[in-house]
């Protein structure tokens, strides 16, 4: 894999069927580039979202799309499938390796996170509680995921390493049509809610003192959160900061408070980021591409301490 | 307790009201609370630290279950209400500052138009005139463009009772509106809430410890002590002495002649 220079002419001519120079550059651009391209779109605005969301509902600025765990929900699916193969010995590890085998072991660890969360939602009353037990379930799996790599062979380390360095381009068209599905559903379950996180900038006493009912709210809005994170990790791995660090560079943007400006302008600027780090990790001319989660932290980063320096404060 | 069954409206009653909370230990904070607000009357609830003002408020607002006795609004029991019924009947105005400081004043009290938007919270032309009111009623319409952030005490106030007020409801509930003020914002904000119970006929309780302001501006208050709850207009509380039971002697004494706490030195 590596770069490979297509003329642009021949990009377009690819992208809408007309006669191209080599059959193995409109391979590369329908088989490999589009579906990227539109990973990055989803993964970049569906995390984003993601993030917005948890900001509101826990009036936190910092808060992000994996303050629920989730994230290390996958990863724990991944290692106990890649790390565990091992102990199961070679046929197993065949069998179980397979190109679905990550995507279903990713989403079922995020989702049995969700499940305890969510489970978690109803019996707590206070929002702050979820938000320290998402935390506390996040170092849980993380240190699970510990021992298991003390235990493992380097090569299996290695592949579990290469899951965790993210990639937005191991998706298929299939697996696209899924990522879509979730990232519709969670788009529409956010706007669906957002007349209701409007009124949880005010705090949550205030909310329910203008007519919102707090435990369905905050059931809807972790379910659309766990979707769209949960979705996008499975299919992408685990993507840092562009869940944490869009939200405030929209708000810098948008003069606005309101949700139903603030969720399209959200996907829109975390689609271009997304796609502007994955330009940077596909260094065009170059012979290697680099790891997208990389790049996103690098860019993030900075980005909120320049936010911090310049305005002091994180506001939300 | 004066029964007064005239023309006014009964707004908010409550008959024999137990509050505190249940549970495995129940706790009763206060017993036997009977009163009855009417249309238009500003009303104080003031009592020591630690008394049950709060528990009072929020029981009377619906975030949390009496233990004992009924709470009447406008006729109805409360538990009787939906959470968005209660909001075309209720607004507060709480202690606690909005989360959000990055919103406009013109944004923050919109909000308070919740009860009534479609889905999406869109604002109809009479949602905007109801906040337009609300911003001048309460004299924030030169700062309906700046955020939270820049305001200061006094202003952030004020723009909290203006979003109570689009909410339009006949009954306000205030929890220490006057904390961390000036004397001259506490006096402004005590008149602001006089002011509103009489133009808009609004019943507007409001718990204080500015008991000597309480005592110059309210119709009615009601007096929270460690054993009985009183519920009567300034003067009357002050001729039988109820508020000489509110703090210990020792330490203050209550003038019968000025209506003001001195200092036992």
């Amino acid at each position: 894999m590596g770069s490979v220079a297509i003329p642009l002419e021949a990009v377009l001519q690819s992208l809408f069927g007309g006669e191209v120079e080599k059959e193995s550059w409109r391979f590369i651009i329908t088989e490999y580039r589009l579906p990227k391209a539109i990973t990055a779109i989803i993964a970049g605005g569906g995390l984003a979202i993601a993030g917005l969301l948890m900001q509101t509902l826990f009036r936190n600025p910092l808060a992000g799309p994996f303050v629920l765990g989730l994230s290390s929900g996958a990863s724990l699916g991944v290692a106990i499938l890649i790390l565990g193969a091992g102990a199961f010995g070679g046929y197993f590890s065949t069998l179980l390796l397979n190109e679905w085998s990550l995507v279903i072991a990713s989403a079922f660890g995020s989702f049995l996170v969700l499940l305890a969360v969510l489970a978690v939602t109803f019996r707590v009353k206070d929002t702050m509680a979820i938000l320290i037990i998402g935390l506390m379930f996040g170092s849980v799996t993380s240190a699970v995921v510990a021992v298991l790599s003390y235990f493992s062979k380097a090569e299996q380390l290695q592949q579990y390493i290469f899951w965790s360095f993210g990639s937005l381009g191991d998706v298929s068209w299939s697996g696209l049509g899924i990522l879509s599905f979730c990232f519709l559903i969670g788009l529409l379950l956010a706007l669906y809610q957002s007349k209701s996180l409007n009124a949880l900038l005010l705090g949550e006493n205030y909310a329910k003192s203008m007519g919102i009912r707090m435990k369905r709210t905050t059931f809807v809005i972790i379910l659309a959160t766990s979707i769209l994170a949960g979705g996008i990790t499975a299919f992408a791995g685990p993507i840092a900061f562009v869940g944490l660090a869009v939200p405030h560079l929209t708000r810098q943007y948008f003069n606005t408070s309101n949700h139903l400006v603030l969720i399209p302008a959200v996907l829109l600027s975390g689609s271009i980021l997304m796609l502007v780090c994955d330009t940077v990790a596909q260094w065009p001319f170059h012979e290697f591409t680099l790891p997208i989660n990389a790049i996103t932290s690098l860019i993030g980063a900075p980005v909120v301490i320049w936010l911090l320096v310049r305005k002091r404060k994180l506001l939300f | 307790m004066v029964q007064d069954y005239s023309h006014r409206h009964s707004v908010l009653q409550t008959k024999n009201l137990s509050i505190g909370y249940s549970g495995r230990q129940s706790v009763t904070v206060g017993a036997d609370i009977s009163f009855e607000l009417q249309e238009g009357e500003l009303i104080g609830l003031v009592g020591a630290n630690g008394i049950g003002k709060s528990t009072l408020l929020r029981t009377l607002t619906g975030m949390q279950p009496e233990l004992n006795g009924s709470i009447l609004l406008k006729g109805k029991e409360l538990s009787q209400y939906s959470s968005l019924e209660l909001a075309q009947q209720l607004s507060v105005v709480l202690t606690e500052a909005p989360s959000s400081k990055n919103l406009t004043v013109m944004e923050l009290v919109s909000l308070g138009r919740q009860p009534y938007t479609n889905w999406m919270g869109a604002l109809s032309t009479s949602d905007k005139k109801a906040v337009q009111q609300a911003l001048i009623n309460t004299e924030t319409k030169t700062l309906a463009h700046r955020k939270c952030f820049e305001l200061s005490d006094g202003q952030l106030q004020r723009v909290a009772i203006a979003r109570a007020l689009a909410q339009d409801t006949p009954l306000i509930v205030l929890d220490e509106p006057t904390t961390h003020l000036d004397l001259y914002h506490r006096a402004y904000i005590l008149k602001l809430l006089r002011q509103l119970a009489k133009e808009t006929d609004k019943t507007v309780l409001f718990s204080t410890h500015e008991i000597d302001l309480a005592i110059q501006l309210t119709d009615k208050m009601i007096v929270m002590t460690e054993d009985v709850t009183y519920f009567s207009d300034p003067c009357d509380l002050i001729e039988k002495g109820r508020f000489d039971s509110l703090f210990p002697k020792e330490t203050i004494d209550f003038d019968k002649q000025t209506g003001r706490f001195s200092i036992k030195k």
